[in-house]
C-alpha cells in the first residue's frame, strides 16, 4: 500500500450581491406579469431575448422594447440524467433552447409537460422545430425560474 | 506574422487523481521535466507565462503568484493567461506572440489543473451566466450534449450511427492511452461497454466524457536563433488562429461552430494549408466529449459538413488511419484543464519532433493542436511542424 498523505480540509463562501441594472430589471418586472421582453437593435434589426442594453454584434445602444411571443421552436436539447450542482430541478430534467416567434436568438430554459422518466418515449415525443409554449409558475417573484418551462403545444 | 519561434521541449506530469503530492510540488514536476528536457536551466529563461482553468478550482487566486517559486519565475516577467478550457493553447499563443514580437528569447509556458482538490462542478457553474442561464446548463456534458443533437439533427446523421462512431473514438482513444505513460484513464472498453454505460446526458455516456484529472505541463518556447543554437528537433510555430463567439448561449449558432472555422482558418493561412486532412500528419484536437470531437474534424475541414461519423467508422482518424487524432488518448482520457491545451499543444510538437515515443506516428511533420472553452465560446488552434 502506497503511503497517504495529509490532507487541508478548508472552505470558502463568498455571498455576493450582483446588480441586474435598468434593462434587466425591467425583464424581469415583466416577468412577474407573465410577460418575455426582448429589445430590437435598429442597426441589425435583430430582435434579442432576453432584453438587452446593447447589441453584442452592433455594439449600439437597444433602446426599442418588445414585448415577444410565448411560443416558439425547439433548436436544441438535451436530457439531462445526472444530478449537477446549482440545477433547480432533480434529473431527470431537458435543457433547450427555443427561438421564440419573431425573434432572431435562442432562449435557453427547460422543456417540461411531458413524462420524463422513459427516454425512449421522450425521443419519440421531442425534436427540433416542434412547437413549444411557456408554462409560467403560480406565484412569480421576478426571476427567470417564473417560467416553469417550455411545454408542447 | 513576427519572427519565427520553436518548442524545444515539452514535460509533463503523470496525470491522474493526485492527492498525494501539494499543488505547488505538481507544477514543479513538471517544470523539472521540461528543464530535463531540454538541457536549460531557469537562468535562459526570460519570461513565464502560466494558466489555470480558473482559479477558484483549488480556492487559491492568482495560481501565477502561488507557483513564483515552483516555476522558476522570481526576477523574471510573468504573466497569467485565463481562457476556460483554451487556457493552455492561448498560454501556447502568449508564449508564441511574446518571442515572435521580439520582445523576449525564451519563455516558459506552464498550464496545471488538481480538480480533485476543489468542487469542479461548483466552480465550472459560475462559467456561466448568472441571471439567465446558469440553472439550465447543467455543466459541460449538458452544453455539449445540446451542441451535438442540434449538429446531428441539422445534417440528418441517424442517431444509430452517430452513436456507433462515438463508440469507436471511445475504444479507440482509451486503447491508444496505454502508450502514453502520462495518461489519467487506462481502461480497456469494448463498443458495447460504451453503449451501455450509465447515462450522463443523452446522447452522452459515461464513456463518452473526460475524467476529473490532477496535473501540469511545460513547455519552452525559442527564437529561431536561440531553438537553432541548442542543436535538437524543434516544433516550429507555423500558424496560430483563436476566435470567440457571444457570451450568451444561443447568440450563435453552434450546429457549426463558427469560432471554430475561424481559428482553423486564421492558422490554416498562416501555415499555407489548403487540404488539411492532406497535409497535416496528425492531430490533437480536445476532446473531452466523443461526439463533439466529430463536430471539430468538421469545423477544421478534415471532412465535409454531416460526414464524420461514416469517416470515423472507416478509420480515417484511428492511428493507423489518414489523419490521427489523438495518438495520446486525448482530451478524452486525461483533463487536468487548465493544462489540457497546452498537453495538446507539447503532444503535437513530440509527435513533429519524432519524440512521442510509443504513440508516435510514423514520420509526423505537421500537427494541429486544439482547444476550446466556455459555455461553446472559443476556440484556439496552434500548428507546429517540423521545418521552419
Ligand atoms: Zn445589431
Amino acid at each position: 500500500m502506497a503511503k497517504e498523505y495529509k490532507t487541508l480540509k478548508t472552505e470558502i463562501r463568498l455571498p455576493y450581491e450582483l446588480s441586474y441594472g435598468p434593462v434587466w430589471t425591467r425583464f424581469f418586472e415583466g416577468m412577474r406579469e407573465k410577460k418575455i421582453y426582448g429589445t430590437k437593435c435598429e442597426k441589425c434589426g435583430r430582435i434579442l431575448v432576453p432584453a438587452r442594453s446593447f447589441c453584442p454584434r452592433c455594439f449600439v445602444d437597444t433602446n426599442a422594447w418588445v414585448e415577444v411571443a410565448q411560443t416558439g421552436k425547439l433548436t436544441a436539447w438535451s436530457y439531462i440524467n445526472y444530478r449537477y450542482f446549482g440545477m433547480p430541478t432533480e434529473p431527470p430534467f431537458i435543457g433547450a433552447l427555443i427561438r421564440l416567434d419573431g425573434t432572431d436568438v435562442d432562449f435557453l430554459h427547460l422543456l417540461g409537460g411531458i413524462d420524463l422518466a422513459d427516454l425512449d418515449k421522450v425521443r419519440g415525443i421531442v425534436h427540433n422545430g416542434m412547437q413549444l409554449k411557456a408554462v409560467w409558475q403560480e406565484e412569480r417573484i421576478g426571476h427567470i425560474l417564473d417560467l416553469e418551462h417550455f411545454a408542447p403545444v | 506574422m513576427g519572427r519565427a519561434v520553436g518548442i524545444v521541449g515539452v514535460g509533463q506530469t503523470h496525470h491522474g487523481k493526485r492527492m498525494e503530492i501539494s499543488y505547488p510540488d505538481l507544477v514543479r514536476e513538471a517544470v523539472v521535466r521540461v528543464f530535463e528536457d531540454t538541457g536549460l536551466s531557469p537562468r535562459d529563461i526570460d519570461g513565464v507565462v502560466s494558466g489555470t482553468m480558473p482559479s477558484m478550482m483549488e480556492g487559491i487566486a492568482l495560481t501565477h503568484f502561488y507557483f513564483a517559486d515552483a516555476m522558476q519565475a522570481v526576477g523574471k516577467p510573468i504573466l497569467k493567461t485565463e481562457t476556460c478550457g483554451s487556457t493552455g493553447v492561448s498560454i501556447a499563443h502568449t508564449a508564441y506572440y511574446w518571442i515572435s514580437s521580439g520582445m523576449a528569447d525564451c519563455v516558459l509556458a506552464v498550464g496545471h489543473e488538481k480538480m480533485n482538490e476543489g468542487d469542479a462542478q461548483a466552480t465550472m457553474t459560475t462559467v456561466v451566466e448568472p441571471f439567465y442561464q446558469r440553472f439550465f446548463i447543467a455543466g459541460a456534458p449538458g452544453v455539449f450534449s445540446m451542441q451535438s443533437q442540434m449538429w446531428a439533427e441539422r445534417y440528418g446523421i441517424p442517431q444509430e450511427k452517430i452513436r456507433e462512431a462515438a463508440a469507436h473514438i471511445s475504444v479507440e482513444h482509451h486503447e491508444a492511452a496505454f502508450a502514453n505513460p502520462y495518461a489519467h484513464m487506462k481502461i480497456h472498453v469494448t463498443m458495447d461497454d460504451v453503449k451501455n454505460a450509465r447515462l450522463i446526458t443523452y446522447p452522452v455516456r459515461l464513456l463518452d466524457v473526460c475524467p476529473t484529472s490532477d496535473g501540469a505541463c511545460a513547455v519552452i518556447f525559442m527564437s529561431e536563433e536561440k531553438a537553432k543554437q541548442l542543436g535538437r528537433p524543434v516544433a516550429w510555430v507555423k500558424g496560430v488562429g483563436y476566435r470567440g463567439e457571444e457570451y450568451f448561449f444561443g447568440d450563435s449558432d453552434k450546429g457549426v461552430w463558427q469560432s471554430a472555422v475561424g481559428a482553423a482558418k486564421q492558422a490554416y493561412d498562416q501555415a499555407g494549408i489548403k487540404n488539411p486532412r492532406k497535409e497535416l500528419d496528425v492531430a490533437e484536437v480536445y476532446n473531452p466529449f466523443t461526439f463533439q470531437e466529430m463536430l471539430f474534424y468538421e469545423c477544421f475541414g478534415f471532412c465535409d459538413l454531416g460526414q464524420s461519423p461514416d469517416l470515423v467508422l472507416k478509420g480515417v482518424f484511428d492511428r493507423t488511419g489518414e489523419l490521427p487524432c489523438d495518438p495520446s488518448g486525448g482530451t478524452l482520457c486525461t483533463n487536468p484543464i487548465g493544462a489540457t491545451g497546452l498537453v495538446r499543444v507539447a503532444e503535437a510538437a513530440l509527435q513533429v519532433m519524432g519524440r512521442a515515443g510509443d504513440h508516435q506516428i510514423a514520420g509526423a511533420k505537421l500537427a494541429l493542436s486544439h482547444a476550446m472553452g466556455g459555455v461553446d465560446q472559443f476556440n484556439g488552434v496552434m500548428i507546429v511542424g517540423s521545418e521552419l
